[in-house]
């Protein structure tokens, strides 16, 4: 059988070997030059205006330039961009990066070229830039590799190290759930009951001295579903209640599980579930969570 | 001035991918079709527009004349800019009097070479070029000067699409919808796609128009302007140079019923609208424009042929076209045609 040589093909490159060499003339010449000592230059117009980059010619007038070069920028003020999401092969840059017109500082004109800003979202109009330049410079337009943003924000590491121990009465208290029992204090003054346990009546300012054991069955007040995952729980969507413990006055806080978080509701009944006694230590951590009794709910 | 018109067009089925012709075997169809449409085989002039680079090869254009068949000799030229040019050349070819018809032609594959990379070869090579700067990239900077609705660019996308569906020589694009930017703002389906394609269009003068055909679209007016190639020495956000050159062909002496413009990105549309001023009523691009098909220095002519075919078919009474050339619309022909 005959291939359909209509569509073989074959790689075809049109290239100049070692590049197309072209004079400059002296006004673009002069700007390349001054790149190459890291600086930027424009021309003045007779009108008094400052081409960058310059051009041999004004374009408003069609007449030549004067000599007189100015330097401007180094930095520049963007007026408007593109961003590039994916790079070509023939791109400056390997990331995504915007390509821009720059008005520098002292000039008339504006110049194309690359701004590095890492994201889409550090560009805007009136952002404030300034020439990265390249190392090894020859007077070329990429003698600058790219425009970045001028520092605006600083990033500040805050880290120190403390010991910390957690105090008599929550102490106390983890001692008890050491023990699988949840300690609370009844305050002598007003008569209120307290859970986790405390030294003093944060209403009456008095000192507590009677100490009570609460069991580990109580009512959930109030609660929230959360979606985000938390290292203290074991699941996304994940439960957190006030869970008023039989014979408490006050509320604490735990996860809710064992039942699905739509089901939760306020007046449910719930008891503790405790990991074995084996693997118990003083932390919270030896709650998994509160789950429902099956009791009828509650009147809050 | 010597009333010149056009009296016959004709196009290629447009193909987002390389089908196989060559570019000879591409324009033959058209220039038998126009020759066809005019019993015309011999015309005083010739003039193409095409690109070497788009074949990545000197001189290619030459090997088109195959298709022509220039023997004996034939007077021809060729300019290396969409054939919208070739026929403002040969339109002042004419006007010297001597001869009477002319054939312009242009053609492009831009599905052999990488067109976005391409066109960074007609930039500024020493500001500009080496900086890598893409046709999608600077087309993009001037969408982001525009600050067009994004609502209003879908919209000029899906109904250039839509009438590009309907109509035979273009390709048949879905409606936009939900791509990520290529060079944000621009969406891939606010870029004109990739099209290998022809086109021909015959010029005659005065009383050989009329032999010809039934209702020349004589050219009114016809005008080019260009302005600044750097592209931080203009106002990207408007094109002074489409406006002036507009006026110079007087669009706005008459209502225009068909506008064709060389739109090649979705807010290149808006610019041109408000650059000719064009009344509300007017239908533009009724062909799908180059967002439905863009046949690379073709597509610009295509333009000319689209808006004179009104003309010639009886539905419209004044038409006016656009090509450009040029990053960014730097350089723009308006050419009004009338029954």
């Amino acid at each position: 059988m005959t291939p359909d040589v209509r569509h073989t093909q074959a790689e075809h490159v049109l290239e100049f070997p070692g590049g197309y060499t072209r004079t400059t003339g002296p006004v673009i010449g002069r700007f390349l030059t001054e790149l190459r000592d890291g600086r930027l230059v424009g021309v003045r117009t007779a009108a008094g205006r400052t081409l960058v980059p310059p051009l041999e010619y004004d374009p408003e007038t069609g007449d030549a330039v004067t000599g007189e070069f100015v330097e401007v920028g180094p930095a520049g003020t963007v007026e408007s961009w593109a961003w590039v999401r994916a790079p070509r092969k023939g791109h400056p840059l390997d990331r995504p990066f915007a390509w821009a017109l720059i008005r520098l500082d002292g000039a008339d004109t504006s110049l194309v070229h690359v701004v590095d800003a890492g994201d889409v979202k550090a560009m805007r109009p009136g952002l404030r830039v300034r020439p990265r330049w390249r190392a090894g410079r020859t007077g070329h337009i990429t003698d600058i590799e790219s425009f970045v943003p001028e520092v605006a924000r600083i990033v500040s590491e805050v880290r120190t190290e403390y010991r910390v121990k957690p105090g008599l009465a929550l102490a106390r208290f983890l001692e008890g759930i050491a023990a699988g029992v949840f300690v609370g204090c009844r305050c002598g003054s007003c008569g209120k009951v307290y859970v986790p346990y405390r030294l003093s009546c944060p209403e009456c300012g008095v000192a507590i001295t009677e100490e009570v054991g609460l069991p580990d069955t109580g009512t959930i007040t109030t609660f929230a579903i959360n979606n985000l995952p938390d290292p203290r729980a074991p699941e996304v969507p994940f439960v957190s209640a006030y869970i008023l413990l039989d014979g408490s006055d006050t509320p604490m806080i735990a996860l809710v599980g064992g039942v699905p978080a739509h089901e939760v509701r306020q007046g449910m009944r719930v008891r503790a579930v405790w990991v074995p006694a084996e693997e118990r230590t003083p932390s919270m951590s030896n709650i998994k969570w509160f789950a429902p009794t099956g009791e009828p709910d509650a009147e809050l | 001035m010597r009333d010149i018109a056009v009296v016959a067009f004709a196009q290629t089925r447009h193909s987002a991918v390389d089908e196989g012709p060559s570019e000879p075997e591409l324009i033959l169809p058209a220039l038998d079709e126009v020759r066809a449409k005019t019993g015309l085989r011999r015309f005083g002039f010739t003039c193409s527009g095409s690109c070497d680079y788009l074949a990545g090869a000197p001189f290619s254009f030459v090997s088109a004349l195959d298709a022509l068949g220039a023997w004996p000799p034939i007077s021809e030229s060729h300019v290396e800019m969409d054939a919208a040019w070739a026929l403002y050349e040969a339109w002042v070819r004419l006007q010297h009097g001597d001869v009477d018809s002319a054939l312009v032609y242009g053609f492009g594959k831009s599905s052999q070479g990488d067109l976005r990379e391409i066109m960074t070869l007609q930039l500024d090579p020493y500001y500009l070029a080496p900086l890598g700067l893409d046709q999608v990239s600077f087309a993009a900077l001037q969408a982001r000067a525009v600050g067009a609705d994004r609502a209003a660019l879908d919209e000029i996308v899906r109904r250039s699409r839509r009438d590009g569906r309907a109509n035979p020589h273009a390709l048949d694009l879905p409606d936009p919808e939900g791509e990520e930017p290529e060079v944000d703002p621009l969406r891939p389906y606010d870029i004109a796609p990739i099209t290998d394609g022809a086109a021909a269009v015959v010029l005659a003068a005065g009383d050989l128009a009329r032999e010809l055909c039934e209702n020349p679209a004589w050219i009114r007016g016809i005008a080019h302007r260009i302005e600044p190639h750097y592209l931080g020495m203009r106002n990207l956000a408007r094109s002074t140079s489409a406006a002036d050159a507009a006026r110079a062909a007087g669009v706005g002496k008459g209502h225009v019923d068909v506008a064709e413009l060389h739109a090649q990105f979705s807010h290149e549309e808006i610019i041109l609208r408000e650059a000719l001023e064009l009344p509300e009523g007017t239908a533009v691009n009724p062909s799908g424009g180059p967002l439905a098909a863009n046949p690379v220095m073709a597509t610009g002519l295509i333009r000319i042929g689209e808006a004179a075919q009104r003309i010639l078919d009886g539905t419209a009474g004044r038409t006016v076209a656009h090509a450009a050339s040029g990053p960014c619309l730097q350089h723009n022909l308006v050419t009004v045609m009338e029954a």
